[in-house]
């Protein structure tokens, strides 16, 4: 294969809202480049997991190579490194980000630009790539690119007249955006003379090869042999195979070189080795420092993963240990609690992280899971001057030895048309937002600006906020940092037995509100025993809040007519099956669906 | 001589009472003879067919059960019964029960019975509250009750039963105690008292919304008078739903709870013999066909043939040929039905019966669910039998199902 001309190739990213249409406009690249035929393609090629397809997002980043001749003439090198599209993967984003030279801005032609569109390329800005803008969805009735390109310009600035109009669905203006591709985004920089200077963009695990890591050479250049060193984690290795991406399959070639995307493994045993965000160099010949930007990726959000049947918590280990090969922001640490037994305390990056996370065990590994309330990180300030970093509500200090405790507070970035501003302030305050300030984009739109705790919006408030706008909001946060609250633990006691399970810590103010639907949500959760059981909610000891679960007084099988006891069986092994699924707390059952329960202690 | 219980079905009634979720048709009065004269010979020859498969058994019970039973002319049931004395050897103080609605025997009729042999009837009369008969479908009123139960008395019936229902549908604790007095005032030998059970896809399930029923706690109030008003008046329990005078137990009864031989004929009746359950078919066409089949050597029903994992599946699935599938009970599941059907007898079960039958202790099979429910006051050990107190019988349910092995 004859050595590729640096000035023709391209790494670039598309960056959009989700649902404008990042990943259909991926496909339509890649199909006409010929890479694959529509036949190969199976809808959205780049979205890899039944889970990514099923939810319109991007979990891990992809990457694939393609190959275009453009109407110069020549032949073109294209690298599409398709990034997740969440919040919560918002560092896995900078780092894909990071790997290219230019972007691809698509706006949906009706919506406009949302909350999400807006980090997203002030993200690609602060990475100094080219952007440029293109308009997706323009055989919509209700598309409108005039007055988006206005926006495009007006809000972010970029310029937007020639910016194409497309429609990724039915595959016009592809052809427009491929030669923007070519004309607008630079050809990388770098010197494959200089020491070996490799971005990780991503990293996944193969049973056969180890970790394959994604990388973007930025200088010098790695083939088989090369002996390389990460440099924030210090890992070393001796490179098997580099390679760049076909759709779908690795296809390994010579050497990869100061320009270049690709990837190459060295047997290494665990991503936690290839953090996304470090910076691979030659061990022999190293660069002078490391990449910007690496970071050490924390976990925000918390939550107990606990076996339905407790036989299977080797099952769950072994599965968590699985998911974590391929996703290094993904924590656990085993648990035990008296009501669930043994489990494990996860840390995601986000609410939408740790769905992922629970599908992906129930789906793949067909276990049946009871999760804890999720919480986050609070930093609980002790009067002996010692600081806890608590996760597991249950291991809160007894009050008397707390000085103060904080908690996370993000400032949270909401895009909402006019007519919802009132509602979706109304939201922001009941969730202890402080406002901050509002922008009108135009004349029917505005940025509001809040910072909320973060405890307040990992339950439902991405539900809460869309049907409150009738899915009109959107929605984006960063981390701002802790500040100190007036925070309890709730204890919910079950005939009088406090379940640790179920122990939550929520702003004092808001203490008895959730402590009351707590009890009524487990009454109704929690089947008649054969003695009455009081459900009670208490702070630091003192009960606010209290239900009752009335006594069986009676159960008797009818009649069993003429020696037919088929259906009086299935009736007790009805019976019988209903109380496997239960969780014995003292002498009380308790259905698994009561611990899930408390997860949507704000439906109304 | 093994003993053998039998159970003959008539699937007829007059009408079906709102609350009925059992095997019974209601037959408009014109058809009613051929109909039951052709069902008849069906089951004459289901019964002379199976004889053979009983050599070794002597017959202690029949009960005719339904639908009603007693729309049955007395020469049709004397026929049949002819045909069971003839190829079965039926002893001589057999307990033959029929069950009879009020309003459908004559004084001619009930003393044909007696000739056929029957020597006990039982009576549904669920309430003597004409409202609460009419609210639940019935075709009779407290009256015609009276009627039909003094003819059955002056027939020569020597041992009656009343069946009576609680939690009825605008029933009342006062209006249940009545019953309660007036059906004891009569002093049959046998009552049986039910908690009314709402099936699905029943009327009374489907309008049970328009109706007033009895709160959990009149319900409980109304369980707990029966026993009490009926030790008084001189009757035991010796099941949670009968009641008898000393010497009335019902025998039959007590062969399902006590895991008897027992062969049902007639539409969708339930056999369990040796271990082996099965039903007859439930649709006429389907028990014209099995029945015509019998005798022709493709019926595999003699419960001697493959016990292979077929024998497991359930009724309606069986292969053509072998109809009705049998169900071959594992060790386990006797074991379990043992504890679960014989817990509903006030006596309760029996350790040492236990390791005769399967060879195991009953405490090393149950002896955690034991504990618990001893602990939790469901369940009593008294000299040489387990059974339930009077708070398991309460939740007897819930007492049962521990028994289930997993």
């Amino acid at each position: 294969m004859a050595a590729i001309d640096q000035s023709k190739i391209r790494n670039f990213c598309i960056v959009a809202h989700i649902d404008h249409g990042k990943s259909t406009l991926a496909d339509r690249i890649i199909e006409q480049t010929g890479l694959l035929t529509s036949r190969e393609m199976q809808a959205q090629v780049l979205d890899n997991m039944e889970l990514e397809r099923e939810r319109g997002i991007t979990i891990k980043a992809q990457t694939v190579r393609i190959v275009y001749n453009a109407r110069d003439g020549k032949e073109y090198i294209f690298n599409l490194i398709d990034t997740p599209g969440h919040v919560d993967f918002n560092y896995e984003v900078s780092r894909s980000l990071a790997a290219c030279d230019g972007a691809i801005l698509v706006v949906d032609a009706a919506q406009g630009i949302e909350a999400q569109t807006l980090a997203n390329v002030y993200l690609a800005l602060d990475h100094d790539l080219d952007v440029f803008p293109v308009i997706n969805k323009i055989d919509l009735p209700s598309a409108d690119p005039e007055r988006v390109r206005n926006e495009i310009e007006d809000v972010i600035g970029i310029e937007a007249q020639d910016a194409p109009l497309i429609s990724a669905k039915n595959g016009i203006g592809i052809e427009e955006v491929l030669e923007a591709v070519v004309e607008k985004i630079p050809a990388p920089g770098g010197s494959a003379d200089n020491p070996l200077q490799a971005l990780i963009f991503d990293s996944v695990y193969d049973s056969y090869k180890g970790v394959i890591v994604f990388c973007r050479i930025m200088e010098g250049r790695v083939a088989k042999g090369t002996s390389i060193r990460m440099m924030a984690t210090n890992a070393t290795a001796e490179v098997v195979e580099v390679g760049y991406f076909g759709a779908g399959q690795f296809i390994p070639c010579e050497e990869l070189s100061a320009g270049m995307v690709g990837y190459l493994t060295a047997s290494i045993k665990n991503v936690k080795d290839t953090a996304v965000g470090d910076t691979i160099t030659d061990l022999n010949r190293p660069c002078a420092e490391p990449l910007p930007g690496y970071k050490k990726v924390n976990s925000m959000v918390f939550c107990g993963m606990y076996p339905a049947d407790g036989a299977k918590y080797p099952d769950l280990r072994d599965a968590l240990e699985k998911l974590q090969l391929n996703d290094a922001s993904l924590h656990y640490e085993p648990e035990t609690s008296i009501a669930l037994g043994f489990g494990f305390r996860c840390g995601f990056l986000g609410l939408l992280h740790l769905e992922i996370i629970q599908e992906r065990l129930e789906r793949e590994y067909n276990l049946d899971l009871v999760t804890t309330a999720p919480g986050v990180i609070y930093r609980v300030h002790k009067t002996d001057g010692e600081m806890i970093e608590l996760t597991n509500p249950s291991n809160l200090p007894d009050p008397a030895q707390i000085e103060s405790m904080e908690e996370p507070v993000v400032s949270a970035e909401i895009m909402v048309t006019t007519e919802f501003i009132g509602s979706i302030m109304q939201l922001c305050q009941e969730r202890r937002g402080r406002y901050i300030s509002t922008e009108y984009i135009e004349a029917s739109r505005a940025l509001l600006k809040y910072e909320l705790p973060l405890n307040e919006i990992i339950y439902d408030f991405f539900d809460a906020l869309k049907s409150r706008s009738r899915g009109y909001a959107s929605f984006d946060y960063e981390l701002k940092g802790y500040e100190e609250s007036k925070l309890v633990k709730l204890d919910i006691l079950i005939n009088h037995d406090e379940v640790d399970a179920l122990s939550f810590i929520v702003h004092a103010d808001s203490a008895y509100e959730r402590g009351r639907r707590m009890c009524e949500k487990l009454k109704d959760e929690i089947p008649r025993h054969l003695f009455e059981i009081p459900i009670q909610a208490a702070v630091g000891g003192k009960i606010i809040a209290r239900e009752t679960v009335k006594a069986m007084r009676k159960d008797v099988l009818a009649k069993c007519y003429g020696g037919d006891i088929t259906r009086k069986k299935k009736l007790l092994e009805k019976q019988k099956e209903g109380k496997k699924r239960m969780r014995q707390v003292g002498n009380v059952e308790i259905p698994q669906s009561a611990f899930m329960s408390v997860l949507k202690l704000d439906d109304k | 001589m093994r003993e053998l219980s039998i159970y003959i079905h008539i699937p007829f009634c007059v009408r079906k009472c709102l609350y009925c979720d059992f095997l019974s048709f209601p037959v408009q009065e014109g058809q009613r003879t051929e109909r039951i004269s052709s069902y008849g010979n069906l089951l004459k020859r289901e019964i002379e067919e199976a004889a053979d498969r009983y050599g070794d058994y002597q017959v202690v019970s029949v009960f005719w059960g339904g639908g009603t039973p007693s729309l049955l002319p007395a020469e049709t049931l004397a026929g049949i019964m002819e045909t069971l004395y003839g190829s079965y050897r039926v002893v001589a103080d057999a307990e033959i029960t029929i069950e009879a609605n009020p309003g459908t025997v004559t004084a001619d009729g009930l003393r044909g019975y007696i000739t056929a042999g029957i020597n006990r009837i039982s009576i549904g009369l669920q309430s003597t509250d004409d409202e609460e008969l009419t609210r639940i479908g019935r075709i009779h009123d407290y009256h015609t009750f009276l009627e039909t139960y003094e003819l059955a008395r002056a027939a020569g019936f020597r041992n009656i039963n009343i069946d009576l229902m609680a939690a009825l549908p605008g029933q009342s604790v006062s209006s249940y105690r009545k019953t309660l007095e007036r059906a004891a005032a009569l002093k049959p030998e046998h009552i049986s008292a039910y908690s009314l059970i709402l099936e699905e896809g029943t009327p009374l399930y489907e309008r049970q919304d328009d109706y007033r029923f009895p709160t959990e706690e009149e319900d409980r109030e109304m369980y707990l008078l029966t026993d009490a008003f009926l030790s008084a008046c001189g009757y035991h329990r010796y099941e949670i739903s009968n009641y008898a005078l000393d010497g009335y137990e019902c025998r039959h009864n007590k062969v399902y709870w006590q895991r008897g031989h027992y062969a049902g004929f007639g539409l969708g009746a339930a056999s369990m013999v040796e271990n082996v359950r099965w039903s007859n078919p439930a649709t006429f066409g389907e028990y014209e066909a099995y029945t015509a089949g019998l005798g022709h050597g493709d019926g595999d029903t003699d419960g001697d043939g493959d016990a292979d994992e077929d024998g497991r599946q359930q009724e309606h699935t069986q292969k053509a040929g072998s109809y009705p599938a049998r169900q071959v009970l594992t060790r386990e599941e006797q074991m379990e039905e043992f504890m679960f059907l014989g817990l509903r007898m006030m006596c309760g079960v029996s350790p040492a019966e236990f390791e005769k039958l399967f060879g195991r202790r009953i405490e090393d099979v149950y002896g955690d669910v034991l504990c618990r429910l001893y602990r939790q006051e469901l369940l009593v050990r008294v000299s040489d039998r387990i059974r339930l107190t009077a708070r398991g019988i309460d939740v007897s349910n819930r007492v049962m199902a521990e028994f289930l092995l997993d």
